[in-house]
């Protein structure tokens, strides 16, 4: 009951404040501090005329640098993976607990989101279509960062006395380091880290997500939406709040029931597209090579859609920022590093096929009619691209924007929460403070403009990835050990096929 | 070769009159018996963290509550009978189950009671029963 007050109190002060306008009055009072937050994470380095953020540098190396350790893990664990999810080698006697068919399935619904219908189009408006070939091989490269981390997020979890679990890099930044002798940097690491994904949280898996629903919204109601940000931004919060902190888990069940269909409607519908423009195929190929190692028409050459494609990619995937490694880490497995492999499915699925559909349909689209989406941007471009072979597509992509937008957002109220139980402890009256802040912020991405709420989002996002990534470095020989370990005793037959 | 007889209980009445049925059965032909009980269950589902974190947790109180609910009070009853009978509760979709299970513990013959599935619901859903009786590799005797 208490919550219904809070929420009515929300819709009195927001309804009070309703004059024409709030929308521009929040958005000019964040975009400075958005500003100001992008300016110092993204430290760039100027390289033959390019800018090449640090934190861009760091991830990409942190991930060329897997994909070599780890021997080319993402093309040798291919195979086995799709053996784990298939459940060849589950054990009939742990049927029941989390499979992992499951684990990768929550895992890919947190990270399917607005970024692969929205984040795609945005690498293509600012790094032409070039942004295209870094983005699928930086998702290539993320397979690898992920293998290292989901493994190491079973591998370190918590078992609480009650039997439920939770994992991620907090705990393995923690434990790992003190297993190598470092116990008080592992701990700073760890709190480093529940800091970095809490505040992030609000970001990447809040208010970008929120923000490109309302967008699409407003696009598909021929901006009927118009000034209004803050009334979708309000009912979405009250949804968002409903579900984690009304304890409605049905919405948040029936969602992720939803939205593996709603992804496989859209890679269809998005393939017919493509299709529809067949005879553009090979040109938007093309460009996507071209654009790769040329860079014509884009600010910073090749460097500059190689920058562009790298930093949406890992927006959309994650892969670095260590957040799957929570959902993953629920999972009952003697053995680490199957989790590990499975999880090399995220960024295939993610970035590899979705990201790669949804730039083919632009790509298509703009050497078909090269000014086709007019002055739209993000969401709303890729939404031109359909309207174009499907007028009345919008509206399905609409709620399907949706429905990504608040399955993301669900799982990262779960992931931010993790972070702050971590630093604050279980208690109840803390955990609703923080998922207070999260709907706030919920609200808050409908009304700020894109720009600034995406150098938020990438700001905080790169700012968990330095704990992370330092920590993965640190840790690796563990996994390589585990995994030549793991792949010997495949070979010699001591694991054994179930199926 | 003993013969080993499983029965699928399912805590209904029929799956007790399958119970009876098995245990005369086991009577005459000297046979053991082993009392299942599947909760129903894929490894191909879609959840929310919340649920996977709390799975654990599940999965012990569902096992947990089969056995006290429906297998220990039919083993108990069993003692005084002096057919030697096992239990064992397990996950999974319950045809493709009770086949492991008759692989596993090299049953030779299944008793089941006739889960009242209404005709719609084996139409959409598929009957557990007629699954097994097509898919088993041993007799299977269903009980109405």
């Amino acid at each position: 009951m208490k919550h219904l007050f809070y929420v009515l109190g929300i819709f009195a002060i927001s309804i009070s404040n309703a004059v024409a306008g709030i929308d521009d009055a929040i958005n000019d009072a964040t975009a400075p501090i958005a500003t100001m937050i992008g300016k110092i994470v993204f430290f760039k380095i100027p390289v033959f005329g390019a800018q090449l953020p640090v934190v861009v540098l760091w991830l990409v190396v942190g991930a060329v640098f897997f994909t070599f350790y780890m021997g080319f893990i993402n093309i040798r664990g291919f195979k086995h993976a799709i053996q784990l999810v298939r459940g060849d080698y589950a054990d009939p006697d742990s049927h029941g607990e989390v499979s992992h068919f499951q684990a990768l399935a929550t895992a890919v619904s947190g990270t399917v989101g607005i970024g692969n219908i929205g984040g795609v189009a945005v690498a293509v408006t600012v790094g032409g279509p070039g942004a295209t070939f870094w983005l699928i091989l930086a998702g290539f490269l993320g397979m690898s960062t992920k293998f290292v981390e989901c493994t190491l997020g079973v591998k370190y979890r918590q078992e609480f006395g009650d039997g439920h679990v939770s994992g991620g890099p907090m705990y393995y930044l923690r434990k790992g380091f003190s297993d190598r002798g470092m116990e008080g940097f592992g701990k700073f690491m760890g709190t480093f880290y529940a800091i970095g994904i809490f505040v992030g949280a609000l970001g990447i898996g809040n208010m970008f997500q929120s923000n490109q629903a309302y967008v699409q919204l407003n696009n598909v109601s021929g901006g009927a939406l118009d000034g209004f940000g803050w009334l979708v931004g309000l009912i979405l919060a009250a949804v968002v709040f409903s579900v984690i902190i009304g304890g409605i888990k049905s919405i948040a069940r029936v969602t992720e029931k939803i939205v593996p269909f709603m992804a496989v409607f859209y890679c269809l519908f998005a393939i017919i597209v493509i299709l529809m423009n067949a005879s553009t195929i090979p040109q938007a190929i093309s460009n996507i090579f071209s654009g790769a190692f040329t860079g014509e028409g884009v600010a910073g050459g090749a460097l500059g859609a190689m920058i562009i494609g790298f930093q949406r990619a890992v927006f959309s995937n994650e892969a670095g920022i260590g957040s799957a490694s929570i959902a993953h880490s629920a999972v009952k497995t003697n053995e680490p590093i199957t989790e590990g492999i499975v999880s090399l499915l995220e960024p295939f699925i993610d970035t590899i096929v979705i990201c790669t559909i949804t730039a083919l349909v632009i790509g298509t689209a703009q050497v078909a009619a090269s000014d086709f989406a007019g002055d739209a941007q993000g969401v709303a471009m890729t939404s031109a691209a359909f309207e174009r072979e499907f007028s009345w597509f919008p509206i399905p992509l609409a709620f399907a924007a949706l429905l990504f937008a608040f399955s993301t957002m669900i799982s990262w109220s779960y992931y931010g929460l993790k972070g702050w139980t971590y630093l604050f402890g279980e208690s109840e009256r803390g955990q609703t403070i923080y998922k207070v802040i999260f709907c706030v912020f919920v609200a808050l991405g409908c009304v700020v403009q894109l720009g600034p709420i995406l150098d938020i989002s990438d700001a905080l996002v790169f700012l968990i990835c330095v704990p992370n990534i330092l920590g993965l470095y640190f840790l690796a020989p563990i996994v390589k050990r585990e995994m030549n370990s793991y792949f010997a005793r495949i070979e010699s037959g001591e694991i054994k096929k179930f199926k | 070769m003993p013969s080993k007889i499983l029965v699928a209980l399912d805590g209904s009445e029929c799956g007790k009159r399958a119970l009876a049925a098995a245990v005369e059965h086991a009577k005459l032909t000297n046979s053991d018996l082993l009392l299942t009980y599947i909760i129903d269950w894929t490894p191909y589902s879609f959840h929310t963290p919340q649920e996977l974190e709390e799975r654990h947790q599940r999965r012990e109180s569902e096992i947990q509550r089969a056995n006290d609910m429906i297998l220990n009070p039919e083993m108990v009853a069993l003692e005084s009978s002096g057919i030697s009978a096992e239990s064992v509760v397990r996950h999974g979709r319950i045809a493709e189950t009770l086949q492991e299970l008759t692989d596993e513990y090299k049953i030779t013959q299944i008793y089941m009671g006739r889960r009242g599935e209404s005709r719609m619901h084996a139409l959409i859903f598929g009957s557990v029963t007629a699954a097994l009786v097509q898919s088993s590799s041993v007799p299977v005797t269903v009980v109405p």
